[in-house]
């Protein structure tokens, strides 16, 4: 009955639409079902975070058998519910699943959430679906900010865990900045003048990041490295929780602003005329993204296109409203993070990959395919 | 939830000795003024045009109604209230703003997009984050407003796979789920066949009857102007060349002088309002 009532997809033969005569005299009830396959409701966004939270879970428990060693699942369970319980010695296993795999695990999902949203946020302030930390210089900002502070002498203390996520942020603050900037003398930014704006900072904070490595004493250049690169250690569970503490406020600062995130989408005038503060909207939104991107950058280094090819996938399927867009994005990115680490933990058993291999490997044949097939989303 | 109550006795606007040139700090003292000591009143329900060649500041007045551009000197009451001291979201409680860049480059769908325009009405919660779930309220008046831009059929696609007019049709509907006093519209027409030049004009008219409400349009076309508005305000460089009703406004002498060319002006012979013909190509030069 409902469905019949919807106007003919014809065009209507008189001047004025035929329906609005008649939902004047008699308002026409809500077409719930309509609305209900065609925008977001509270109920599919509780099923579907329901089943990406779950997705996520199981894909970290099928990343905690894999490693050096197979560990298999009861066993998991097994020195699981031992160290909930707190009782008993632990042997080698349950050492290596406690202290190694499972931080490892949780950083990696914590990571992957992190950029994945930091992605998402870019993308709708900026209008542009390439947006992403990595491309646009802001991680190489944060890097350049914590690679100063090493050589600072800011050593591998519990200070360091606090103060280089701080010089992280200032770091991608400044290549955001440089963004901003840009991004207001142009009314939408065009995609190409965003992509060589990210390219140019990459290549000065690069040379300035080389720079920096080049007169460190050698022996901790190496391990600069590999950090740069990209890469994943097992990290103390106060790290862990100094870390996830960015993360929430983080997260919970940008979901705040998911739907004003919608509307920014449509262009600042847009915004503006529906009530939102764009300039304060910005300036929220950059400073949130720094800070995330700089405690990402101060823990893991460099690690590319989750930022970009999470939200995208995300997109496709679930539609672009960021209030499920950006909490999925975060528990997909976390997932797959948490898988490609894994991935760099045993393809080269008993030495690992830096994971940034991983991802550039899986993201940059899929920014070329963006770049060459989508050229519908670039113009 | 704070309004600007509509006074019927006050002017929906009132823009007294207005100034505006682009760029702010120290550098903008040599920028040219776009708009310079404008001076009119729109009345409430009324529908006004406002005309004049390219880069006469017709789309910079229109923003700063809307208050998507900020105010520099002079004044502008919104019934009765100054407009920079009202907060942006109690604006948008009574003024939608449609612009002419309507790119999307993201999939949103039409009912998403339209669903959009509740947002200034949307009640704060503190608990429920940001997400502000749309009430059945909200979707009667969404669904309303896709009816009457005729939209309602392709509630389901995504605004990017749209034509450039049926997307202006979304973002016009979007406006109306504001549930606005007053319409501020730049180009409306400018992408839309002829069937939906139409169409938008006629619903615009409508609105204006129906719903009293206050319509401020930008547009390149005369004609539309002449057809449809109370009033027209012609622009010329930055200036108040003329305001008032069709017949006053829109003169041979006076295009001419405005747009510095010549052309043919008559009368249409269904509602006998002027009509602006360009000059056929034989008589360019000289004119009739």
């Amino acid at each position: 009955m409902m469905r019949t009532s919807r106007p003919p997809s014809t065009p209507p033969a008189g001047m004025l639409a035929p329906s609005t005569e008649s939902s004047r005299t008699s308002p026409r009830p809500v077409d719930e079902q309509l609305f209900h396959q065609s925008t977001l409701t509270a109920a599919r966004w509780t099923k579907v975070i329901g089943l990406l939270l779950i997705t996520a879970i199981v894909s970290a428990f099928v990343c905690l058998q894999f490693g050096a060693a197979y560990i298999g699942l009861p066993q998991i369970f097994h020195v699981l519910f031992q160290g909930v319980a707190g009782s008993g010695e632990l042997d080698t296993t349950a050492t290596i699943l406690l202290h190694v795999r499972l931080p490892r695990v949780f950083l990696g999902f914590l990571i992957g959430c992190c950029l994945a949203s930091v992605g998402v946020a870019l993308q709708a302030l900026l209008r542009n679906p390439l947006a992403d930390p990595y491309l646009l210089g802001v991680s190489s900002g944060a890097a350049l900010g914590v690679s100063v502070a090493v050589l600072a002498g800011v050593g591998t203390t519990m200070l360091a865990a606090s103060v280089l996520p701080i010089c992280g942020f200032l770091g991608s603050l400044a290549a955001l900045l440089v963004i901003y900037r840009l991004a207001a003398s142009y009314d939408r930014l065009p995609v190409h003048s965003l992509l060589l704006a990210g390219v140019i900072l990459n290549a000065i904070f690069s040379a300035l990041i080389m720079f920096v490595t080049s007169i460190m004493d050698p022996n901790r250049s190496f391990g600069m490295m590999i950090w740069l690169m990209g890469s994943l250690t097992a990290p103390t569970y106060l790290g862990l929780l100094v870390f996830s503490l960015y993360l929430v406020v983080g997260l919970t600062l940008l979901l705040r602003q998911v739907r004003v995130l919608n509307i920014m989408a449509f262009g600042e005038e847009s915004a503006r005329s529906l009530g939102i503060d764009t300039e304060r909207t910005k300036k929220y939104i950059f400073l949130v993204s720094a800070l995330m991107t700089g405690a990402v950058v101060s823990v893991s280094g460099m690690i590319g296109f989750i930022g970009m090819v999470v939200p995208h996938a995300v997109r496709l399927i679930f539609g672009a409203d960021h209030r499920l867009l950006l909490p999925a994005a975060a528990l997909v990115g976390g997932a797959f993070l948490m898988i490609a680490d894994t991935f760099a933990r045993t393809f080269v058993s008993p030495s690992e990959l830096p994971v940034g291999i991983m991802t550039a490997l899986a993201g940059g044949p899929f920014f070329i395919y963006l770049l060459v097939w989508r050229k519908d989303q670039m113009s | 939830m704070t309004m600007v109550t509509q006074d019927r006795s006050q002017s929906a606007y009132d823009v007294q000795g207005l100034n505006f040139r682009y760029g702010t700090g120290s550098s903008s003292d040599k920028a040219p003024w776009v708009l310079q000591g404008i001076n009119f009143c729109v009345q409430p329900g009324e529908m006004l045009g406002i005309v004049g060649p390219n880069g006469s500041g017709k789309t910079s007045l229109l923003k700063l109604l809307a208050k998507v551009t900020a105010l520099q000197h002079g004044s502008i009451a919104l019934f009765g209230k100054p407009l920079s001291h009202l907060r942006q979201e109690v604006v948008a409680r009574s003024v939608a703003f449609v612009p002419q860049d309507t790119y999307q480059a993201f999939p949103f769908s039409v009912a998403e997009t339209v669903l959009m325009g509740r947002f200034p009405h949307r009640h704060r919660k503190i608990w429920d984050l940001g997400f502000g779930w749309d009430t059945s309220e909200d979707r009667a008046i969404a669904q309303r407003a896709m009816m009457t831009m005729d939209v309602w059929h392709i509630a389901g696609r995504s605004v990017t796979g749209l034509s450039g007019g049926e997307r202006q049709r979304v973002v016009i509907a979007r406006a109306l789920a504001q549930n606005p006093e007053i319409l501020l519209l730049d180009e409306p027409t400018a992408f839309l066949d002829l069937q939906h030049h139409i169409e938008i004009c006629s619903v615009l008219h409508r609105l204006k009857l129906e719903r009293q409400l206050t319509i401020v349009v930008v547009s390149h076309d005369l004609n539309l102007a002449s057809e449809y508005c109370d009033r027209v305000l012609l622009l010329d460089q930055g200036r108040v060349f003329r305001l008032g009703s069709p017949e006053d406004v829109i003169q041979p002498e006076i295009l001419r002088t405005v747009y510095r060319c010549h052309v043919l002006v008559d009368k249409h012979p269904m509602s006998g309002l002027p009509r602006v013909t360009l000059p056929s190509r034989n008589h360019q030069s000289g004119g009739p």
